[in-house]
């Protein structure tokens, strides 16, 4: 092998890949808290609305969780603009996570909420709590508390899957390295330090995930 | 001047499929391959061997599909091997389902009750035997349904290859977009194919899933 490696090319970038990272950073923080908001939603609506509600909440969870995340991307960021929805590329992008995690977290907190036995929330009742109090202690806390896991997973999952959106050109870490080696063709070099990044960036939010469940979990029952 | 979308495209698509069907198979099949040997080294006896096999295992989760998929795709042509998109997919995603497999099986093994691994040393049985003849029967009836699960992730995530130019459902779905220009159509012909291949594999899935339930309680008023 006669190849040279030359990072040096490729740090001369860095800024742009930091700022490329600092991106997919908030991307998918936005992603993990508005997924959660509407997984919780369509997870209630699911288990207690009526028929019509509990049967749009399904088809909405089935059809995004059977089709490519690339391919829901494709349809925000193509397919809206003809219903009169213009989107910027970073727009696109967040909608389209927000849809999908909000699909994946509605089935992850929905398997909470049925793994409470219902003796708690009867006992719960005969102690005399109010319906928010049951719905805030004996429902939501426990049942969050058991899907953790699975939850934050799922949340890495979306943060390794947000460098997909760089195929619509939104300008976070995956679509820089792809800028980068347009210019300079290091391709080697440059993937495999975003490569790294993600890396670093994936470990960072592990960290953090362990760190929230022991703030809020593990000391309270 | 733009082609209108008719049964024509349609059938393209469908064919393209082919693909993506034949992409999912290769990457379940040497996924599953590497993937059982790293689940084994994951319950296997020596520490050190489970470490290093744990840390690969999180090191590769932390990598995003498509960064795997452009590594291999620039990386390996950099070593002076030759390499077409077709062999670059199925190396990214051989790795990537490797990992989550083995994570998922290693869970399965572990699942089977302690009592199994003490009786079958007090029947004189050795670490393969053991694993061959006690272990896995048991573990396989539990890695059913989420294996069946899994196969859905590897079908979507077979969509990547799209963006290293290889032609499967994804990538014929955007030409035929850019030519047509009917973004709804085109793109909701497409979301309908995968949902037509992933769905049944889904309802398998948590059909298994309840089948294993029921088994269990039976056994358990047995």
């Amino acid at each position: 092998m006669n190849y040279t490696f030359q990072f040096g090319t490729v740090m001369d970038h860095f800024p742009d890949l930091l700022s490329g990272a600092a991106l997919t950073i908030r991307l998918s923080a936005l992603t993990m808290v508005f997924g959660l908001v509407i997984g919780m939603t369509c997870a209630v609506a699911k288990a207690y609305g009526p028929r019509p509600i509990r049967w749009l909440a399904t088809s909405y969870i089935e059809l995004i969780r059977n089709t490519p995340f690339l391919i829901q991307l494709y349809f925000v960021f193509f397919a809206l603009p003809h219903f009169g929805v213009r989107l910027s590329p970073n727009n696109s992008a967040l909608i389209a996570m927000v849809i999908n995690l909000g699909a994946y977290s509605a089935e992850i907190v929905r398997a909470g909420v049925e793994s409470i036995p219902h003796g708690q929330i009867e006992a719960g009742r005969a102690l005399g709590l109010k319906p928010l109090q049951i719905v805030r202690f004996l429902i939501l806390f426990p049942a969050l508390k058991a899907v953790y896991p699975a939850l934050t997973s799922q949340f890495i999952l979306v943060l390794l899957g947000s460098s997909i959106v760089s195929a619509i050109a939104a300008d976070e870490l995956t679509a820089v390295a792809n800028t980068i080696n347009s210019q300079t063709f290091r391709s080697f070099e440059i993937y495999t330090i975003v490569t790294l990044m993600y890396v670093a960036i994936v470990f960072g939010f592990r960290a953090i995930f362990t760190s929230i469940y022991a703030f809020a979990f593990a000391r309270r029952g | 001047m733009l082609r209108t979308f008719t049964l024509h495209e349609v059938w393209i698509l469908v064919l393209a499929a082919r693909w993506t069907i034949a992409l999912s198979l290769a990457a379940f099949i040497g996924g599953g391959a590497v993937g059982f040997v790293l689940a084994i080294a994951r319950i296997s006896p020596f520490k050190a061997l489970r470490y290093i096999v744990s840390g690969y295992i999180q090191f590769v989760q932390a990598i995003p599909g498509l960064m795997l998929l452009l590594l291999f795709y620039y990386g390996l042509n950099l070593f002076g091997i030759r390499i077409d998109a077709w062999t670059a997919a199925v190396l990214a995603f051989t790795l990537s389902t490797s990992a989550f497999l083995a994570e998922i099986w290693r869970g399965c093994l572990q699942a089977v009750p302690a009592g199994q691994w003490d009786a079958s040393r007090s029947l004189a049985l050795n670490f393969p035997k053991t694993l061959i003849l006690v272990i896995i029967p048991q573990a396989a009836r539990m890695a059913l349904p989420p294996t069946v699960g899994y196969m859905v992730q590897v079908v979507k995530g077979t969509s990547l290859a799209a963006l290293i130019g290889f032609t499967e459902l994804a990538k014929a779905g955007a030409q035929i977009n850019t030519i047509t220009f009917e973004p709804v159509l085109v793109f909701g012909t497409v979301a309908g194919i995968y949902f037509l291949i992933c769905w049944p594999l889904s309802l398998l899935s948590s059909h298994l899933e309840r089948q294993l339930k029921v088994g269990h309680v039976n056994i358990q008023a047995m």
